[in-house]
């Protein structure tokens, strides 16, 4: 069902009933801030924007838009990257903002039950004084809540180590599309029945409304280490990370960046980057001191063998944060180059990692827009960052196509087109390059078996049949 | 090598009757009782690719999970959830369709977690795939890991990619007398703490503990925890495959709990893996008696082993939730609308 076929209308009178006074935003200038995510090249004002504070009140709402066909958009922080929290047109956003309370740490199952609007890093700091912390942690983790990173199947620069949030999630409690609140997974391992647990997570608001989450938690490492090491050129640096995992080190954070990202990172925070090399790769160590100790000598030794032109190892807590803090602010050292940026998410075998970033460098050229590249490395999880103004004519045009041929690239080298940001509505025309017709109806059919309507999140991630004929006759990616 | 997808489909879409899907046949007896004609899949084998240094192996669903481990084991990886092989015609496809994981799976992961990707054939005979051969990768719904534990009921699988792990450089076991409750609180302890452990097994008044990980760490490890030192790789092994003699009952109960729940109070013979969370029992309590134990603390109990009449009477897994089980329903006519796959295997619901 396409957004623009729900023509009734937003059922005002009867939300405000089950909300508290002031929790229900309908002015104009209190939903702008509500009309797009962090992709913030596409905007949509919603009908309205609900702030529920309790589960009854999610299940009220949930309800009365079942029953008059509204669409509802479940929103966290808004921090996604591919449009997943944009509204719908007509829709009721559904902020979870108010659900952000830690409800239990339980050091001693290490896990910790937290309502949805948590902040991913808040769970940590909360189940630091058991020495204990929650794994993935994606960039945005100061800000980003556990409820998106659900939705997203967020990661992060540790998760070939520790995994993905689907990894780190043990049990939800869902409101589905009419209210109906179900338990899916168990704190026990390996629930019975299928799987729902994996489905939902990374289903992108489009299956379920995460009304509280369990999750695990780990013994903090004791102690951890990074190695910085500069290569002359994309192909050695590339190899010394396949080098590092055939010798049987899987590094706790395997981070690449090329010459532009460097440049751009260390015009921004000094962080003592190497700017003439081609590419920075940092890896770190993670454990007990003797743990640490090997690794970063065996680390160490793979790097200097593929090439390393220099190598610097973190002797303190201080320097270890130095070398990972140009890694984290990438994001923003190159949005204060350039008025835009769009951050693409492909995944790709890293062995075609140097035949990628050369076709990117070709189409950067090609575009006329200028492209810096970091890489999750270890995991092969690639994020171009396309520069562009929004406010030259065309620029904007511009940028996406060359962003949708990257994802094309991706697919074409037998990776696919998001790694951890989620399609969202920013590449749902590249899934018709990724699946097949028949995969794309099974994606339906899960999707109908959770809300035969379509009421949650339409119009993202799913493409429809029509849109995908006409994406593979023109190949436009609009 | 062999690729009989195509005949496969072609069963299936003339399919007048359920299949019921067999390759190796290790695990005939796990699940539920589930009748209809015999759909051998064992022909369909082979190592497709395989790429050490992207930790990736994608093979048919047939392959003998003996043939990928050698595979492995050849480039100094292996598969870190460590699946059991009840016998050595265990496959791949198999190994999925049960979702079962051995003792690393606490420390490791579960083989649901380390799925990349499926291709298979659903209930129309069409072939899909889901996922791939990178490490992450958020397009479209998560199939791939939900056809984990599914036992054959949503298609037929074809190719599974899974993720690999190196070898861990180094192991070690210890041992320690201990009754139960004191070895819960011991596992307990432990685990909040950075230790490289790997797995643990407490039976009959001795846990052991098998550490694994960069060599100064394990030594560092045996040094804190004490206890006595063992060659254990065979245990380890009769562990993981059920080839200790506590795994010849007839009747066999698998209790998954909350990693900190206490000592059961149902009378019979326990042994406990994953650092208590998962226990097994033989016992001579009522069906009934041992759901509600492991439901009260938050975990569910399957009948993992154990007669015909019996699994009919209570059903070999805990029942879910009226709207969970309605879930359920609509997402096997999804993959199966005509009923086709394993009917009953998982739950008699479908």
């Amino acid at each position: 069902m396409n957004a623009a076929d729900f023509v009734s209308s937003l059922p005002i009178a009867e939300l405000a009933t089950v909300l508290s006074p002031g929790s229900l935003i309908l002015e104009d200038e209190e939903l702008r801030p509500y009309e797009c995510d962090g992709l913030t090249a596409y905007r949509q004002m919603p009908r309205a924007v609900a702030l529920p504070e309790t589960e009854e009140q999610v299940v009220a709402i949930l309800k009365i838009c079942h029953r008059h066909g509204v669409p509802v958009v479940a929103r966290g922080a808004g921090t996604g990257l591919s449009g997943g929290a944009t509204p719908a047109p007509g829709s009721l956003v559904l902020s979870l903002a108010k659900f952000s309370r830690i409800l239990a740490i339980d050091p001693e199952a290490r896990v910790a039950r937290v309502q949805p609007g948590v902040r991913n890093l808040a769970i940590s700091e909360a189940a630091a004084p058991y020495g204990l912390y929650y794994a993935p942690d994606p960039s945005s983790q100061l800000a980003c809540t556990i409820g998106g990173n659900v939705a997203e199947n967020s990661g992060g620069v540790h998760c070939l180590k520790y995994g993905l949030t689907v990894h780190n999630v043990l049990k939800l409690r869902v409101a589905l599309c009419d209210g109906t609140v179900v338990e899916i997974g168990s704190e026990a391992l390996d629930a019975p029945g299928y799987d729902v647990l994996a489905l939902m997570i990374g289903s992108e608001g489009m299956l379920g409304i995460v009304l509280e989450a369990t999750v695990r938690l780990m013994p903090k490492p004791v102690t951890a280490q990074v190695v910085m090491a500069s290569f002359d050129d994309l192909v050695a640096a590339g190899q010394a990370v396949a080098d590092i995992i055939a010798a049987g080190i899987i590094p706790a954070g395997l981070e690449m960046m090329d010459k532009p990202a460097t440049h751009a990172v260390e015009a921004f925070l000094q962080a003592g980057y190497d700017l003439n090399a081609e590419a920075i790769l940092l890896a770190e160590s993670d454990g007990t001191p003797e743990e640490v100790d090997e690794e970063i000598a065996a680390i160490c030794a793979v790097m200097e063998k593929a090439g390393a032109r220099q190598l610097r190892v973190s002797h303190s807590e201080a320097e270890r944060l130095k070398f990972w803090a140009g890694r984290k602010a990438a994001f923003p050292a190159v949005g204060r180059l350039s008025p835009d940026y769009l951050c693409m998410d492909g995944t790709i075998p890293r062995k075609h990692l140097a035949f990628v970033l050369a076709r990117i460098a070709e189409l950067s050229k090609q575009y006329g827009l200028a492209c810096a590249n970091v890489f999750h490395a270890g995991d092969g999880n690639l994020h171009p960052l396309i520069m562009f103004d929004a406010n030259a004519p065309g620029e904007l045009a511009r940028a996406l196509e060359f962003g949708a041929r990257i994802l094309e690239l991706s697919v074409e080298v037998g990776g696919t087109i998001t790694g951890e940001h989620g399609v969202g509505i920013e590449k749902i025309a590249q899934m018709c390059v990724q699946f097949s017709r028949a995969e794309l109806e099974t994606f339906q059919a899960i999707k109908t078996a959770f809300d035969a309507q379509g009421l949650l999140n339409p119009g993202k991630a799913l493409p429809t049949p029509r849109r995908c004929s006409e994406y593979r006759l023109t190949g436009s990616a609009r | 090598m062999s690729d009989l997808a195509q005949e496969f489909a072609a069963r299936i879409r003339t399919a007048e009757t359920p299949l019921v899907i067999r390759a190796g046949g290790s695990k005939d007896f796990y699940g539920n009782p589930s009748t209809g004609e015999r759909l051998d899949v064992s022909g369909h084998v082979g190592v497709l690719a395989y790429e050490p240094s992207e930790l990736v192996i994608t093979a048919r669903a047939g392959t003998k999970l003996a043939e990928i481990e050698a595979v492995l084991a050849e480039k100094g990886q292996c598969l870190p959830f460590e699946p059991p092989r009840f016998s050595p015609a265990t496959t791949l496809g198999g190994m999925v369709a049960a979702g079962l994981s051995g003792p690393r799976r606490v420390s490791a992961g579960s083989v649901r977690d380390h799925v990349l990707g499926v291709k298979l054939l659903d209930g129309q005979g069409r072939e899909l795939s889901f996922g791939g051969q990178v490490m992450k990768n958020v397009a479209g719904f998560d199939v791939s890991r939900l056809l984990a534990g599914s036992l054959g009921t949503l298609g037929v699988l074809l190719e599974v990619s899974l993720k690999v792990m190196p070898r861990p450089a180094t192991e070690a076991s210890l041992r320690f007398e201990l009754g139960q409750a004191d070895a819960l609180k011991r596992l307990a302890e432990w685990q909040r703490q950075p230790l490289p452990i790997a797995a643990s097994c407490w039976c009959d008044g001795v846990l052991s503990i098998r550490l694994a990980g960069a060599h100064k760490a394990v030594e560092a490890a045996c040094r804190k925890m004490g206890g006595e030192a063992f060659w254990a790789d065979d245990f380890w092994q009769d562990l993981r495959d059920q080839r200790l003699p506590f795994f010849g009952a007839s009747t066999l109960w698998r209790l998954s709990l909350p990693a900190a729940a206490p000592v059961i109070d149902l009378a019979g013979q326990w042994l406990i893996e994953w650092g208590g969370a998962l226990r097994w029992l033989i016992t001579e309590a009522p069906a009934q008696a041992v759901r509600a134990q492991a439901a009260a603390l938050g975990g569910h109990a399957t009948l993992f082993r154990g007669p015909e009449t019996l699994k009919r009477q209570v059903g070999v897994f805990s029942p879910l939730s009226e709207p969970l089980m309605r879930l359920h329903q609509r997402l096997k006519a999804a993959f199966d609308p005509k009923g086709l796959f394993n009917p009953g295997r998982l739950y008699p619901e479908l």
